[in-house]
């Protein structure tokens, strides 16, 4: 069965370092009712409700079925929840309107990552036999990443730090950021990678809604419809990969369609600035592409949402006719592991 | 509004895994100090070897040994040690393919400074003192710029191959429960129960979480609850918890609080086992020092209606 979905409503947090004045569910509520309120739909009016989050930022189990709360659950509702960034939770519920079982769909995530210290939390998803054990975290990653980069010849600090500056500037113009405007490059954390080539850590939520169809059309002006979505992972022992490339975000943006004609603007997933480098060539991007608008990762990276807000952000320009077409990238797993590419397009102006 | 709470929080565990038997061969290896690896379909080597084909995955089993000495294929200095991490003074991330092996391993290297770190430098392992079949018998690399160390020819196979390992984790938080359950908790230092009620519904919720999950609205006005309140049903305890004082059997109830909207459970006391029953009405029993109620005892008042109950069962 073939439907057209789109994404009608996107809504997020202020993305700050701590948030200690409120549990997720807190965090979290004020997104799901903007989100709702923006299509004037109620949660007795959702098909199915999917949601992404991990228990391991803000150690505490199964935060997620106390952020079921915000939604309204009771009598029960049709609801599924994921591991792993919002993005991937979007895709589910793609696939459940792709089915006819559901017309609209509540997508959400959030992650509160200022509990804990979210660079050693990010070592207990790598190889518990030979990789975990070490403890190297997500920085240390990154940078062996950086490293190779620059050993290839295809970036060089100051380039890295032209990333930064660009994306915190762009960020200037976006309220719920975390890190904008002028943003020291400051010193090496793990280098050859310095703070400023690293996301912020802080808390976030944000939420989408999609429609099928004509109900698509009934909420929102003008709907941001996924032409092509696909997801592809790569290894994960470090040493078999090449980290300069990232075949599986290639191979997942030609599964979604990306190259069959250019798009205006991408929104991608690129927590450390190098990891932009490698995207903008695995996906093509040339000079004329409008790359992280929005800042990007390096302006907010509220982990489990992040991915989420990039496919958000997208759609959100497509609903204010500042984009024809445009490409959302979410990412998980070190160094770029795996990587899930959708296509938005706007009806013809 | 007063400051929200926060406490000190440790998740530990030591995680028991059990290994196939190509990260048997190469664990038990490391504390032989042999380095192993796997041979790919396509004839390649792969270092650390895994079960399958990271390509194909194929099921591979062909265990060859690589050198202990070999070369950095990238690095990262990283100038501040993290807790666990395999030096504690500054040292080089580094991927490492061994001679003999298409692959690279993670580990660390120690160095005097980023300096003396490059890509393509030669380096050899340095096996730590004491070898137990993990990751960590590489204590790291050091710089080598001798010939290179040839492999001893070993097969593979060990007498007393390991087929487990205890990885222990342990992470550190500071936990805050946000705004409703501080001023819950606040409120039970007080020996006072406090709920909120829904702004749409009107339940009362205890303990408050924040939010109504029937209407999906934030719960704010604040309601105190009990203290006393109903037996709305209950269950007789035959087993004797670890850790625990409490002699057997004893009854673990709901107790709907009077004004609240749903039941809490605690430990009912002060009366024998066999006597306690729906609609009995008990109160909390608090001890020094205790942050809740240590059980509920019978007020000795008459028995609650069902009626007044039964939408809180």
């Amino acid at each position: 069965m073939t439907r057209d979905i789109a994404l009608v409503a996107f809504a997020q947090t202020d993305h700050r370092r701590t948030s200690d004045e409120l549990s997720e569910v807190e965090m979290l509520m004020p997104v799901l009712h903007d989100v709702l309120g923006q299509t004037g739909l109620k949660t007795a009016d959702i098909g199915f409700t999917c949601s992404g989050s991990s228990d391991y930022l803000a150690g505490r189990a199964f935060s997620f079925t106390l952020a079921l709360d915000g939604v309204g659950a009771w009598p029960p509702i049709s609801e599924s929840h994921v591991e792993m960034d919002g993005a991937w939770a979007l895709y589910e519920a793609w696939t459940k309107l792709l089915t006819g079982d559901a017309d609209t769909a509540l997508v959400y995530s959030y992650g509160k990552s200022s509990p804990g210290s979210v660079r050693d939390v990010l070592t207990r998803q790598l190889d518990p036999y030979y990789v975990a054990p070490l403890w190297p975290d997500s920085v240390a990653l990154a940078a062996l990443q950086a490293q190779s980069l620059i050993d290839a010849g295809e970036t060089d600090e100051p380039a890295l730090a032209a990333v930064a500056a660009r994306s915190r500037t762009d960020a200037a113009a976006n309220s719920r950021a975390q890190l904008r405007g002028s943003v020291p490059h400051g010193d090496y954390l793990v280098r050859p990678l310095r703070t400023g080539d690293c996301s912020p850590i802080g808390d976030g939520a944000a939420a989408v809604v999609l429609a099928a169809g004509e109900r698509a059309r009934e909420l929102c002006e003008r709907p941001a419809w996924i032409r092509g979505i696909d997801h592809r992972i790569e290894a994960h022992s470090l040493g078999v990969r090449d980290l300069t490339d990232s075949p599986s975000a290639r191979l997942a943006a030609e599964k979604a369609g990306v190259f069959e004609r250019p798009v205006d603007t991408a929104e991608l997933h690129a927590p450390f600035t190098s990891q932009e480098i490698v995207l903008r060539k695995a996906l093509r991007l040339g000079e004329d592409v409008r790359v992280n608008p929005s800042g990007g990762a390096l302006a907010a990276n509220p982990l489990m949402a992040a991915g989420l807000i990039r496919l958000g952000e997208a759609a959100a320009a497509i609903h204010r006719g500042e984009s024809d077409r445009a490409l959302g990238h979410a990412t998980s797993g070190p160094c770029l592991q795996q990587n899930l590419v959708a296509v938005l397009e706007g009806d013809p102006r | 509004m007063p400051e929200v709470l926060t406490a000190p929080l440790t998740v530990e565990f030591p995680f028991t895994r059990s290994l196939g038997p190509v990260q048997s061969a190469f664990l038990t290896g490391l504390r032989e100090r042999v380095v192993l690896g796997v041979r790919t379909g396509d004839g390649r080597v792969l270092v650390p070897p895994v079960e399958y084909d990271p390509v194909t995955a194929d099921e591979i089993r062909d265990l060859v040994e690589v050198a202990p000495t070999g070369t950095v294929t990238t690095w990262a200095w990283n100038h501040e040690p993290r807790r666990g991490q395999p030096l504690d003074t500054p040292f080089a991330w580094v991927l490492v393919r061994l001679d003999g092996a298409d692959t690279a391993l993670l580990h660390a290297l120690d160095a005097p400074g980023p300096d003396a770190v490059h890509t393509g430098m030669r380096v050899r392992v340095r096996w730590a003192a004491e070898r137990e079949g993990a990751i960590t018998d590489i204590a790291c690399f050091e710089s080598y710029d001798g010939e290179q160390e040839q492999p001893t020819g070993h097969s593979g196979e060990f007498a007393d191959a390991i087929t487990k390992i205890v990885t222990p984790a342990r992470l550190d938080y500071r936990y805050s429960p946000g705004r409703a359950q501080t001023a819950y908790l606040r409120a039970l230092a007080d020996r006072r129960t406090v709920g909120e009620r829904c702004p749409s519904c009107h339940k009362v919720y205890v303990p408050p979480r924040g939010a109504c999950p029937t209407c999906g609205v934030a719960t704010t006005e604040q309601v105190e609850v009990g203290p006393a309140g109903t037996v709305t049903t209950f269950c007789i305890v035959n087993i004797k918890a670890k850790n625990l004082d409490i002699e057997v059997p004893y009854v673990y109830a709901h107790i709907a609080l009077d004004g609240a909207g749903l039941a809490l459970h605690g430990r009912i006391g002060g009366i024998p086992y066999d006597q306690v029953r729906m609609g009995l009405r008990v109160e909390p029993v608090w001890t020094e020092g205790a942050r809740h109620p240590d059980h509920y005892r019978p007020t000795g008042e008459p028995d609650a209606e069902y009626d007044t109950y039964k939408e809180l069962l």
